[in-house]
């Protein structure tokens, strides 16, 4: 893990994206200390202010602070991105693991369920979920968390197929270890590489999908700031105060991306052929 | 050959099976009753029994997924309750709207990823690569509304060159079409070039190390035609993988460019069943783009053999 570690480490498109990701939490964390201003709190004495020392980044079509808002806004999308994918990592998990460990008619069954669930096109799954489900922040990370389960129970269960005939797992079937004990304690801590990468790919297309479901206003509500709804917010007033678009897009943008870059070094980090 | 489509398509039933049990289930046995989706909460509740008798939701739930079923064998996608119209017949007039827009989507992806592919793998490790691969990414990362945005904002507001939003067709002004799908198209077409762009590096990288290659390159042949004839034509096969399985992505991302640049497309359908809470329509586009995605990926094994005369389809 160390030489994994190292190598992850000398990437350095991997580390901008760590870097970019433990700035996004911390501001999140810190907002209520990084700003005086209140995300909600309007001043109808400075609509749609240009960027100044005052307002950092402006403030919207009801005075509101935008780099407040785009601060808290931080919360709801690191939030989303990490609850949603939380919920397909131990959904499909368990999914995964249970077809590869016992095969059979259940892996059939269950592996026919994930591919028809990934004959749907993400987004338009999650939309037709978000939908169904009711707009708020709850059912947006139930509606993508479900949309991401097949991606984790396809590859959890491969490579518990993978790792099944093995002997340390034929070793603990045979002391007669119980079914829960080897598949928590055995197989899943053999397959976290290939998972952890699925992860942070997870999680960059989470954060993507509640900012477009709030975009669409089929995500979170107002008036809780969400970059998503920032963005349809602004889209009326695009010639007047073209900085309510650009900076929630920015953030949606640089935290998708900083996802991204550190599951992709960290792929080539886990990949034997990418050694260096 | 047909044989092989046959089997493929025949063999995909049970998923396509499946694939309607799970939009059925989607309006049906998640909590909510469609006919107080319909009408809101705190609809009359003789009006919502009326409608539940209509829409034949009192029937047994099996008999009500029977019916809808033995419709779509039929190609009857019921009807949409907000004006009562057929939806097959709807769905059918917007579906060319969002093929163009697709088609020009991805003639820009691959205008735009393979070269920036082909320089990135044959200048590996420089500072060519390491652009490609950051511009590559940012493609895939940057949200589809918010390129929009942003190239709405430079083109239409700033620089006055192309109208924001609308949608002219082809046979009434060609020009004028094709000037408003640029952007369109640009914006949908970014996240598949970032990804053609990274297959087909690091697919041609894998080439290149090969026999064959070197064995090109022995007998003199040029570096131009060792790599856009030999090398590109066995790298393509991840490229076409690449493509086929973005397009249940390029469908989505269908579903925001049609929004934000007004586009009547069948994107645009999506969004609309869903504030009009017409549900019949929903469970058609929903279903129709799994089906789509089924039907290219069928597609893209076909093309495996076009690039690759050593796979063949008994």
């Amino acid at each position: 893990m160390t030489r994994t570690l190292r190598s992850f480490l000398s990437n350095r498109l991997a580390l901008a994206g760590l870097v970019m990701v433990l700035l996004l939490a911390l501001g999140a964390v810190l907002a209520p200390w990084l700003t005086h201003y209140s995300p909600t709190q309007t001043d109808f004495t400075g609509l749609q202010q240009a960027p100044s020392s005052k307002h950092l980044l402006g403030t919207d079509e009801l005075g509101r602070d935008i780099f407040s808002r785009v601060l808290f806004g931080a919360r709801v999308s690191l939030v989303a991105g990490l609850i949603s994918v939380s919920i397909a990592l131990v959904l499909g998990g368990l999914i995964g693991l249970v077809a590869g460990f016992y095969g059979g008619w259940l892996d059939n069954l269950l592996m026919r369920l994930t591919d028809a669930m990934l004959a749907f096109p993400f987004l338009v799954l999650a939309i037709a979920l978000a939908a169904v489900l009711g707009p708020s922040l709850q059912n947006t990370l139930i509606a993508i968390g479900i949309v991401t389960t097949p991606v984790f129970a396809r590859l959890v269960r491969g490579q518990a197929l993978a790792e099944r005939p093995r002997d340390y797992v034929q070793a603990a079937v045979a002391l007669g270890g119980g079914d829960l004990r080897i598949l928590l304690r055995h197989l899943l801590p053999n397959i976290t590489g290939p998972l952890i990468v699925q992860v942070s790919l997870s999680t960059a297309a989470a954060v993507l999908a509640e900012a477009t479901l709030s975009f669409l206003g089929l995500g979170i509500q107002p008036p809780t700031p969400s970059w998503g709804s920032m963005l349809n917010a602004a889209r009326g007033y695009l010639a007047y105060a073209p900085w309510m678009a650009i900076f929630p897009g920015l953030a949606i943008f640089l935290a998708v991306l900083a996802f991204n870059l550190i599951g992709d070094g960290l792929r080539d980090a886990l990949d034997p052929r990418t050694k260096k | 050959m047909i044989l092989f489509v046959l089997r493929r398509l025949v063999g995909g039933l049970p998923t396509l099976l499946l694939v309607t049990l799970l939009v059925f289930a989607l309006t049906r046995v998640l909590p909510g009753d469609p006919a107080t989706l319909l009408l809101g909460e705190e609809a009359n509740p003789q009006l919502a029994a009326k409608l539940r008798e209509q829409l034949g939701l009192n029937r047994p739930i099996l008999v009500q997924y029977g019916a809808w079923l033995g419709g779509l064998v039929q190609g009857d996608l019921g009807r949409s309750i907000r004006d009562n119209e057929k939806v097959s017949p709807i769905i059918w007039q917007k579906l060319p709207t969002s093929l163009e827009l697709a088609f020009f989507a991805l003639a820009i992806a691959l205008l735009l990823g393979v070269p920036a592919g082909v320089v990135a793998a044959l200048r590996r490790g420089s500072a060519t690569d390491a652009g490609v691969t950051v511009l590559a990414l940012s493609g895939i990362s940057i949200p589809n509304f918010f390129l929009g945005i942003l190239l709405v904002y430079l083109f239409s507001i700033r620089l006055d060159w192309i109208p924001p939003s609308g949608y002219v067709e082809p046979w009434v002004d060609l020009r004028k079409n094709l000037l408003l799908m640029l952007l369109p198209a640009f914006t949908l077409g970014t996240a598949l070039a970032g990804a053609i762009a990274r297959f087909t590096r690091n697919s041609l990288l894998e080439v290149l190390s090969q026999d064959y290659v070197r064995t090109a390159r022995a007998k003199g042949l040029g570096e131009r035609i060792v790599v856009w004839r030999h090398a590109l034509r066995n790298a393509a096969i991840p490229v076409v993988t690449v493509i086929g399985l973005q397009l249940g992505g390029l469908l989505g991302g269908a579903v925001i460019t049609e929004q934000v640049f007004s586009i009547p497309g069948f994107g645009r359908l999506v969004v609309d069943s869903v504030f009009n809470r017409d549900f019949p329509v929903l469970q058609a586009v929903v279903l129709i783009s799994a089906i789509s995605v089924f039907l290219v990926n069928v597609l893209v094994d076909l093309l495996y053999a076009a690039i690759d005369p050593r796979i063949r389809y008994g």
